[in-house]
């Protein structure tokens, strides 16, 4: 079918700011989208929050909408724009859900917009788990045993008739944030309360549980001639009972038959078939049975997902490019196979190797949260890896994700010199313990497990893992053991045992680690027996066709040969060109402090070079990313970013360069090893990086330019730190060198606390020393990036942080241009970060951290790479800052970049940063030094209020504009708090105040009704949250008591989504917003509006 | 455990892959040709159109699921040798019921050699530069000169009759239904249509959806004279896929033109091309054919596609039947031919694999058209 004609312009709806369950997968798929249609000619109105997408770049749509995904304010663009159509499975759940509203308040139809991809009965159907189990049944398919309840007494009912352990999941919600499995009645009783409460519809799902069972997904797409295909088959290594976002996942399936896999395979396709899915990806879940292949249908979610993102690299099938066609009317043999060129996407992909898929978790940000995996998502990211074996795959993904682990690393008696050992009875109960409950490190524990002489019964019993996982595991394990074996035999690993190790997807530094030699000369000692990766296609049809898309990865294959003289060697697919050509290093999974907003900056890269003619190389391990996209860049390496396989790749191309300061952290380690292997480091030289790490370094530097940061000194010891805490007065902020996102950084504000923080920094690095600043309190934080060719700088942005230093800059939410900062400042401010760039010899980007604290400039953090507000900048200024970035480290200056005068705009941009508090029952929600958002949203405005108010509904927050204040500051904040009190009562708020704080405002002639703290009896604050009495939250605190007891109605307020801050300045802010929201008619307008002002404004 | 014993796979123009035994120690030469799918290996192994090839399997796990008495095609594994990346030792599936049978141990006991541990994606990129050729498996002699020699001495599949050496010996009855997940394969219920199956190396999968269908089936002998199919009176003649090259099988062409217009007629792959030759067509070999269960196929009159299993080595020239039979199918990567349909006379054919196993059941559909067919000529 050709395409349509009767539809021109399209609005995608985006998925909103990354939290746990919604990541960048769906920049992946909306920018694939939003690439494919206009390829085809039509206009694409974008509207999505999150500033750190490449989707959101003014050039991958003809409208961009940087603007709270409501549908209220999705309906305004709307009515802006008249879009004749409306993709809404690009976006995830939030896309989805919106879509659903517009179309049930009739917006869709007051406008004649047209929903295309999915139809609203077909969402409906989908995602309403009964009426999909109804259409199950219809078609013959079994569910698990269920039933819905919209309170608690319906709830026990159905439980009645079901066994423990039962599930209990909410409707309606996200990631399966607020289900869980209850394993008796005490914990179901809870589970459903949680879960009523979390479910936008008050229902949830109690269901026989699987758990142990089989898990399995498949990839199902559909065109508008009813012609199906399956893109991709999945099989969890975690049974059921683990979010499959949580669970490893691997493709294909590795343990049905084809007899078995054909009647999943028939029944997928009767579902999307039943559900009517029109166009586009689907994704099903199956659970099957063990012991006797009983096959349930799970779920299924009528739109692309985190799996069809995993399904697409792991095929080189676009499954959202696809749907993006399918949605316009193609079919799939209209459509062609972008890597084989000469035939159609009518097929289903078949592989020549296996795909695992790690989660990446962060409980560490979270302690005092449960790190038991259940069906609610927990992770913040995932690696991906490919090998021509489950093992070599597995291999490969366990030492990308960067969580210092090489492999299968030893967990117990860490240091221990014998591969199997003999555990004591505590160490076989933790072992066993660890095995039965899952969690992040049980993976871990299941190559423990077997070298601690588990049978391989034993650990599928305890795990109900498969069998056939298991034993691949334990070949590792082996292997593990022979290397260890002849390493004591005098050192010498022969050909044949070293080439399995690599092949098996041993690392050079767990072989090194296994056999007591350095990670080079295990390098060495692969290298001179012949032992070397070779690359292969990812090819979507396991080399039946040539394939014309260098997407590669690393092999250790058999080697072969001619017997008329040819060579014996194993070969290689990756065809270097002879092209000017450029590495760049992406950022691996995401994690709390490194996210999105660092491939977005990879893929400008790719961008860069390809204008500047180079050939760019994307090397990543991150299935979510754009930057994983094989059309992104010219050649895509998905491999670990470890120095092994990036210098392996540097290798094969010979590259100009390698780019490593747009990914964050993790190229950034690898910058100094990579030169010292010979390697030409882009832009910034890694000394300058080491220069702006090294405490001692950057403090003679700031000496030399005569710049002032806070004062500070380093501790190696327990008794140093207190001595230098002395010294510098309380509060003190301290953390380990080398950290990110401010992990394991406090402020510390008596001796006590200090003693007990060394005792478990120290611990947490100890070969790095501690670092001790006197913490500016109170004072205003202040971000800048900015360019520099080495000569000329320019400052992309100065950011004003709303809540004070003390609050990791990513936590923050900040302004741009500052809202507070008098014109001298910002002139300081430009001049100091001007010389820093310089001192630095900065090639590319820098971001410098100040603290303003009565009049004088501070620098906290100097860091010569690209921020993690890079993308916000760029869209707030209007200047791709990455792109021009690597430009420059290419040899560019910044004038002939056409980077001149002040780029400040003419309007404010807010961001603010969105946190995963809902997942993790129990964590307190106090902002401090360690880093705890996962994602970001832009608000764009006139002014102050505006883009704030514009922020805080885009991360979620509902702003009253009438109702109960509740007011709580500690002493210090009163003077200040007066303002915004007054403020809310005369915008006709009713105010609730603790007593002091009421007793203060009434002195001050500002009245406010008193309430029990929780400590001084009931009803108190938080039977007042909870009663839905209280509309906003104002409450700060200080000092380890107050924060402690404070705690419940922080915790309330989240767990009851009443919008409340936690710091003076935050106060003050909001109450700007409201001001706002109350005066003026809500008003939207598209980033190329808004950059189009800035240009005309920097003209005149 | 994998055997560690020394295998060499050597093909005819002395390219040389070392890996290990796997199966039967010994030593088999066939012609080369990869496979795509990524399950069902005991059904490969056991399809007689394999008869006189070396299958490599592209995905790199085999034997995860082990084998077991169902998933067979025929009586024996028909595979002159078997290429694989990684067996599995220790198979891992409720349907894996006797200990023993493990893909090594299947193959061993039924006397098959095959090599692991080479690089199959490797030799796959090779058959597919090269076109599909002959090779040597050997586990028992290392010396890869010889092995080269004995390669180079092979003939080509091209002309050569394999069908007289898969056919069955004399005519059976069929019952068997297809597989489900509760309880195997079903019995036929009901039959409401008498049919005879050629058996040029027929798959059952064929017969037990001809069965499915509501058929009575026999299945004869590839040699059976067409008089004597007519005299058990059937409401249709089915052709069977079969191995190697159509043209060579004179006495099959020979009978199905007898039979022409005297029976509704139905053939799938080997049968397919038989057909086309009976009724005046050509065949011609492809480079390296088609082999897996992914193969794109459009139905012409209704524009729909469906994915299917493939395995074929020949194929029909679409321009030597013009005029005589209609193409209805076609190949959507290389726009050969998949399936045909007289102008005059109740016969079609397809050029694939309808009864998957392995493979999807898109077009399963086809067996009620075949019924529909002989419905319409009573």
């Amino acid at each position: 079918m050709p395409k349509r004609t009767d539809i021109d312009r399209i609005l995608i709806i985006g998925s909103g700011p990354i939290v746990i369950g919604q990541a960048c997968e769906f920049d992946y798929s909306g920018t694939q989208a939003c690439k494919a249609l206009r390829e085809e000619g039509y206009k694409v109105v974008l509207v999505n929050s999150n500033p750190a997408t490449i989707m959101t770049d003014p050039n991958f749509a003809d409208r961009t909408y940087i603007e709270p995904l409501t549908p209220e304010v999705v309906s305004r663009i709307i009515e802006r724009e008249r879009p004749d159509a409306l993709l809404p499975t690009m976006g995830g759940q939030t896309a989805l859900n919106i879509a659903v509203r517009l179309h049930e308040d009739g917006v869709l139809e007051r406008f004649g917009v047209k929903m295309i991809g999915a139809n609203p009965e077909a969402i409906k159907k989908a995602e309403d788990r009964e009426l999909f189990k109804e259409a199950m049944e219809r078609i013959g398919l079994k569910m698990p045993q269920s039933g819905f309840a919209r309170s608690v007494d319906e709830a026990m009912d159905i439980v009645g008739r079901l066994r423990y352990p039962v599930i209990i999941r909410p409707s309606f919600t996200l990631g399966g944030t607020g289900g869980g499995i209850a394993y008796n009645r005490e914990e179901f009783m809870e589970l459903v309360k949680k879960g009523l409460s979390s479910s936008p519809i008050e229902e949830v799902l109690v269901e026989e549980s699987l758990i142990g069972w089989k898990e399995y997904e498949l990839e199902v797409m559909r065109d508008g001639k009813d012609n199906v295909v399956i893109v991709c088959s999945i099989e969890n290594l975690d049974p059921m009972g683990v979010h499959t976002g949580d669970s490893i996942t691997v493709a294909p399936q590795q343990t049905l038959s084809d007899k078995e896999y054909q009647i999943m395979r028939d029944a997928a396709m009767d579902i999307i078939r039943e559900i009517g899915v029109d166009t586009g990806g689907s994704n099903i879940q199956f659970a099957i049975s063990p012991r006797d292949g009983r096959m349930y249908v799970i779920e299924m979610n009528p739109r692309v997902s985190r799996s069809s993102a995993l399904a697409s690299k792991a095929t080189g099938f676009p499954i959202a490019k696809i749907s993006a066609r399918l949605a316009i009317g193609y079919t799939l043999d209209e459509i062609p196979n972008d890597i084989t060129e000469k035939t159609p996407a009518s097929f289903e992909p078949t592989i020549d190797y296996v795909v695992v898929k790690i989660p990446r978790f962060t409980f560490e940000k979270f302690p005092r949260t449960d790190p038991t995996l259940t069906t609610q998502m927990k992770s913040v990211g995932e690696v991906m890896a490919i090998g021509r074996t489950f093992k070599e795959a597995m291999g490969k993904a366990l030492r990308s994700l960067e969580t210092g682990r090489t492999g299968f690393n030893h967990v117990i008696r860490k240091d221990r010199d014998s591969v199997y050992f003999e555990p004591t009875q505590a160490e076989r109960d933790e072992i066993a313990s660890m095995l039965k409950t899952p969690g992040a490190e049980r993976p871990w524990y299941l190559a423990e497990a077997l070298r601690a002489g588990f049978s391989v019964e034993e650990v599928c019993g305890l795990s109900r893992i498969d069998r056939w996982f298991v034993c691949q595991i334990k070949e590792m394990v082996e292997l593990e053991a022979a290397l260890k074996e002849a390493s004591k035999k005098g050192g010498i690993i022969e050909e044949e045992l070293l080439r399995r190790a690599k092949s098996w997807g041993l690392s050079d530094a767990f072989i090194a680690g296994l056999t007591g030699m350095d990670e080079a000369s295990a390098r060495k000692m692969a290298r001179d027996r012949g032992v070397e990766p070779v690359y292969k296609c990812v090819d979507t049809c396991g080399a039946e066709f040539e394939a014309y898309t260098p997407y590669l990865y690393s092999t250790h294959e058999a080697p072969f040969f001619n017997i008329k003289g040819a060579e014996k060697r194993a070969e290689c697919e990756a065809n270097p060109t002879d092209r000017r050509k450029v590495i760049i290093l992406g950022s691996g999974p995401n994690r709390i402090g490194q996210g999105i907003e660092f491939d977005y900056c990879c893929v400008h890269a790719s961008f860069a070079l390809r204008e500047e003619g180079y050939e760019s190389i994307m090397v990543n391990c991150n299935p979510e990313t754009v930057s994983t996209d094989y059309d992104t860049s010219d050649r895509l390496y998905f491999e670990p970013l470890t120095f092994e396989d990036v210098l392996s790749i540097v290798e094969k191309e010979r590259p100009v360069g390698v780019v490593v300061q747009l990914g964050g952290q993790t190229p950034l380690k690898l910058a100094v090893p990579l030169e010292r292997a010979g390697v030409r480091i882009l832009g910034t030289p890694p000394d300058s990086i080491d220069m702006a790490e090294d405490r001692e370094r950057f403090d003679s530097l700031l000496e030399r330019l005569g710049l002032r940061r806070p004062e500070s000194g380093t501790a190696k010891s327990k008794e140093e730190a207190l001595k230098v805490a002395e010294e510098l007065g309380y509060p003190v902020m301290v953390r380990p060198s080398y950290v990110l996102g401010g992990r394991a950084m406090e402020i510390v504000y008596d001796r006590d606390s200090l003693a007990d923080y060394m005792i478990q920094a120290v611990e947490a690095s100890p070969e790095h020393p501690v670092l001790v600043d006197k913490f500016l309190e109170g004072a205003v934080e202040v971000d800048v990036d900015c360019l520099s060719d080495g000569e000329d700088v320019a400052i992309g942005g100065i950011m004003e942080h709303i809540e004070e230093a003390g609050v990791h800059s990513g936590d923050s939410a900040c302004s741009l241009p500052p809202y507070s900062l008098e014109e001298g400042l910002l002139e300081e401010i430009k001049r100091q970060t001007t010389l820093l760039a310089r001192e630095l010899r900065v090639v590319g980007l820098m971001n410098v951290q100040f603290a303003v604290k009565d009049g004088t400039l501070y620098i906290l953090e100097v860091n010569p790479r690209a921020s993690r507000t890079v993308p916000f900048v760029s869209k707030a200024v209007g200047i791709p800052l990455a792109k021009i970035a690597t430009k420059l480290m290419l040899g560019r200056t910044i004038r002939e970049c056409g980077i001149k005068g002040d780029l400040t705009p003419p309007y404010v941009s807010v961001k603010e940063a969105v946190f995963p508090f809902v997942k993790f029952p129990g964590v307190d929600t106090l902002l401090g030094p360690e880093m705890k958002s996962t994602g970001e949203v832009m608000g764009i405005g006139t002014d102050f209020g505006w883009a704030f108010a514009k922020a805080q509904l885009a991360a979620g927050s509902r702003l009253p504009l009438k109702g109960n204040v509740f007011i709580s500051v500690r002493d210090e904040d009163k003077p200040q708090i007066l303002d915004v009190a007054a403020e809310f009562a005369k915008m006709g708020f009713h105010i609730i105040a603790t007593r002091g704080t009421a007793r203060y405002l009434n002195e001050h002639g500002i009245e406010a009704e008193p309430v029990l703290k929780v400590i001084e009896g009931r009803p108190h604050i938080v039977d007042r949250i909870k009663s839905g009495e209280i509309d906003m939250v104002i409450n700060t605190s200080f000092g380890a008591q107050s924060v402690k007891d404070s705690y419940s109605i922080r915790r309330t307020s989240v767990d009851m989504g009443v919008a409340y801050v936690t710091t003076v300045a935050g106060a003050h802010a909001v109450v700007r917003a409201i001001r706002s929201l109350l005066e003026e008619e809500f008003a939207v307008k598209s980033v190329q509006e808004y950059h189009t002002e800035t240009l005309e404004k920097t003209r005149t | 455990m994998r055997k560690n014993k020394k295998a060499y796979l050597v093909f005819s123009d002395g390219t040389v892959f070392e890996g290990h035994a796997m199966g039967k120690v010994g030593e088999s030469a066939g012609e080369v040709v990869f496979n795509t799918s990524m399950s069902g290996y005991q059904e490969v192994l056991t399809d007689p159109s394999y008869r006189g090839q070396i299958v490599t399997m592209t995905y790199t796990h085999m034997g995860n699921y082990g084998t077991n008495p169902e998933d067979v095609e025929s009586t024996r594994p028909w595979v002159e040798g078997f290429v694989v990346k990684e067996p599995c030792p220790w198979p891992s599936s409720w349907r894996y019921e006797k200990e023993g049978q493990t893909l090594d141990e299947y193959l061993e006991h039924r006397g098959i050699v095959g090599i692991w541990g080479v690089d199959t994606r490797a030799i796959t990129r090779h058959i597919r530069e090269r076109g599909a050729m002959e090779a040597v498996i050997s586990s028992m002699d290392d010396n890869v000169e010889r092995l080269y020699e004995k390669a180079r001495g092979l003939e080509g599949l091209k002309g050569k009759d394999l069908v007289k050496e898969v056919t069955c010996r004399k005519p059976y009855h069929w019952q068997q239904a297809l597989w489900e997940l509760e309880g195997g394969y079903k019995k036929g219920g009901e039959a409401a249509y008498r049919v005879v199956a050629y058996d040029y190396g027929i798959k059952l999968n064929i017969l037990r959806n001809l069965v499915e269908a509501g058929c009575d089936v026999t299945v004869v002998p590839a040699w059976m004279p067409a008089e004597q199919v007519l005299e058990l009176n059937p409401d249709g003649i089915f052709l069977s896929n079969g191995p190697g090259d159509p043209e060579p099988v004179t006495y099959a062409i020979e009978n199905i033109r007898r039979l022409i217009g005297k029976r509704p007629i139905f053939g799938i792959c080997l049968g397919h091309q038989l057909l086309a030759l009976a009724i005046g067509g050509r065949t011609y070999k492809l480079k390296f054919g088609h082999h897996g269960g992914n193969q794109p196929v459009k139905d012409l009159k209704t524009g729909r596609v469906e994915i299917t299993s493939q395995n074929h080595g020949f194929s029909v020239d679409v321009e030597s039947i013009k005029g005589i039979a209609e193409l209805t199918h076609l190949n959507l990567n290389d726009h050969t031919v998949e399936g045909i349909t007289h102008r005059e006379y109740p016969l079609f054919s397809v050029q694939y694999h309808p009864e998957a196993s392995p493979g999807p059941h898109d077009s399963q559909y086809l067996f009620k058209r075949f019924t529909a067919l002989m419905e319409g000529q009573r």
